[in-house]
């Protein structure tokens, strides 16, 4: 950004309108020209995702395990273990986010809330492969890759996104309702369970479905903890005994194949995951905004 | 009467029963929603005591100096590996800078555009469409950036800096993968454009109407009310707002990994077409085919110096918002 383009004080008199018409022309230009610019790349890359992975994209190609070599065969196994794997991550960090937030938000005084709203920013800010390096050793070093461990470390990403966008619906509660309950002779864990989160459940669920859409195309965590199985075990649903098959490992390990046909395979896995994900997180914006215009009316 | 207050839960007539009830009730909500607050603060304490523990060897045996040098071989020194994390830091260091370098402006002039100039319709339609950039997953935007950004990259993009900065030791010749560290940064670029995009459009929408308002009464045009309202008093978050997209670079590991170009082999060179590795890449890279234990380690290591780098960006971010939002509440 260059501020320095005109003298230390660019409120002050400088007597040549046009030299600051001029000026103020090419930045808005250039304001405009920069969002255009994100918009293209946009554009770009869900042009090449779209143009190369369609045709990837069967039938076949949504309920067959990939082949054992060669072209053919499509992503079943990795469909299937991409939302067990997610959907168990959401499990565990659900619960917890929605605890945090309640904490925060309706027990907690200013100071024991702020070094924990700390806590969660800065999980929030960690590299994700350095919670995948912790996962790592907490729970792969010894007794080898489990499906679980990946939804942990999933979890671990998932619980500050979710108990923040939680807390965020949580304040839009009115105070009253709180207030008229509580003269009404309701306990507070009755206000808190009974009035409180019904009245914010809708916008806690986009909150959710929109930490899930970021979980679902991590893939540092998930290349430390469940990156290694065997290509013929075909879909399986043992979280607990090994590791499982998912779309981005899949678009990970096809990259690294010489062959056009693998790199085809990375294309569709990438339409797929990348269509999951907008659908889902489009859908939820949608939705949160609406919910939001709703409380706040 | 002690049947019917029971059943008929009259407001003041509340049973011993329930009452009771409502005082565990409370109890145990505040105790388990304080056990899942204290459970972040353990997982943080853990991650770092875990991180640490694991690089303990490498610390024992490297030192400090570990920081400082750039071999990173398993088979130096009778088979017992030498390894160095300064080549890691260069590329992260300069992935990154490239990042917010260019990506910096860009998301400012955006969070510019979504929050004072566009029109809103035009707003509500580019806003959601930057930020669904973040919502592409780096393993994707990284397969992109292997068979689509590189290409063009060797051939055309890298060919033009080159022919006019080549003078420049930063720009030397490009590429004969398109892979590299300046393919790396470009794609970082990409990823942290709609984070300070929406950070910084937050922040100016938090600006003062009256204030914007009166730098236009006085005459100033659209821009001198931007540099001199806008920009000035928001500095200090736009300065959190970098460091936060900093963060984000620095711990990329995926998408980098997968365009970097580096392979076992490590060095530093100036020219940052050619390829190179930083420290999230490398421990993504290997990982999972260490040759050594102290090979293992040193990647923990590498892990400790990352988690320094996140948790001091992310701190310094938090302590700057932190310390305006007070600043500003004692000046009203």
């Amino acid at each position: 950004m260059a501020i320095a383009l005109e003298g230390a004080n660019p409120l002050g008199p400088s007597g040549n309108l046009p030299r600051r018409k001029r000026v103020d022309r090419a930045m808005r230009a250039s304001a405009t020209g920069a969002a255009l610019l994100a918009v293209a790349v946009l554009i770009i890359v869900i042009a090449s995702i779209v143009g190369k992975g369609a045709s990837a994209l069967s039938l076949d190609f949504f309920t067959k395990a990939p082949p054992l070599d060669g072209a053919g065969g499509g992503i079943l196994p990795e469909i299937v273990g991409t939302g067990l794997i997610v959907g168990l991550a959401t499990a565990f960090a659900l619960p917890i986010g929605i605890l945090i937030a309640l904490f925060l938000n309706e027990f907690a005084s200013p100071r024991v809330a702020y070094p924990i709203r700390l806590a969660l920013d800065l999980l929030n800010g960690l590299p994700s492969i350095v919670i995948a390096v912790f996962v790592y050793g907490l729970l792969v070093i010894g007794s080898g890759q489990k499906g679980v461990d990946g939804s942990i470390a999933l979890a671990i990403i998932m619980v500050p996104l979710i108990a923040r966008s939680t807390q965020e619906v949580l304040r839009l509660v009115p105070q009253s309702q709180r207030d008229a309950s509580l003269a009404l002779g309701m306990s507070r864990w009755r206000t808190t369970l009974g009035i409180v989160l019904p009245a914010c459940l809708s916008g806690i669920i986009t909150g959710a479905v929109l930490a899930i859409a970021r979980a679902a195309g991590e893939t540092a965590p998930l290349l430390l903890t469940t990156s290694f199985f065997n290509p013929n075990q075909g879909t399986t649903a043992n979280l607990f005994g090994q590791a499982i098959p998912n779309i981005p490992m899949e678009i990970f390990t096809q990259l690294d194949q010489a062959s056009p046909a693998d790199h085809a395979r990375a294309w569709g896995s990438a339409l797929v995951l990348v269509a999951l994900i907008l659908l889902v997180s489009v859908t939820a914006r949608v939705l949160l905004a609406r919910s939001r215009r709703k409380m706040q009316r | 009467m002690r049947v019917s207050t029971q059943t008929v839960t009259a407001p003041g007539a509340i049973s011993g029963n329930r009452g009771r009830a409502d005082r565990y009730g409370d109890r145990a909500l505040l105790g388990i929603t304080a056990l899942a607050s204290l459970l972040v603060v353990a997982v943080i304490a853990f991650i770092i005591y875990q991180l640490i523990d694991g690089a303990e060897m490498s610390m024992s045996t490297f030192g400090i100096a570990f920081v400082g040098h750039d071999i990173w071989n398993p088979v130096l020194n009778n088979q017992n590996g030498v390894f160095g994390a300064a080549a890691f830091l260069y590329g992260t260091a300069v992935t990154s800078a490239m990042a917010l370098l260019i990506g910096g402006p860009i998301g400012i002039a955006i969070g510019l555009f979504l929050s004072l100039l566009a029109p809103r319709r035009v707003g509500a339609v580019i806003g959601p469409l930057v930020e669904l950039i973040a919502a592409i997953p780096s393993v994707v935007l990284g397969l992109w950036g292997v068979l689509v950004l590189a290409p063009a990259m060797r051939t055309t993009i890298q060919p033009a800096i080159h022919d006019v900065f080549g003078w420049i030791p930063l720009f030397g010749s490009p590429s004969l993968t398109g892979l590299g560290l300046f393919t790396a940064g470009t794609i970082l670029t990409i990823m942290v454009i709609p984070i300070i995009a929406s950070i910084s459009r937050e922040l100016f929408l938090s600006v003062p109407k009256e204030l914007q308002e009166g730098a236009l009464a006085l005459g100033a045009t659209r821009w001198e009310m931007v540099r001199g309202v806008v920009l000035a008093s928001t500095r200090p978050g736009l300065a959190a707002t970098l460091i936060l997209g900093l963060s984000r670079a620095l711990g990329e590991a995926i998408a980098v990994l997968q365009v970097d170009g580096g392979g076992s082999s490590s060095s530093i060179s100036a020219n940052i077409f050619g390829s190179g590795d930083t420290l999230a890449a490398r421990i993504a890279n290997a990982f999972q085919s260490p040759t050594s234990t102290l090979e293992s380690s040193s990647l923990f290591y590498l892990a400790v110096i990352l988690l320094v780098l996140g948790l001091g960006t992310n701190l310094a971010a938090q302590l700057i918002v932190r310390r305006t939002t007070l600043g500003n509440q004692g000046a009203h």
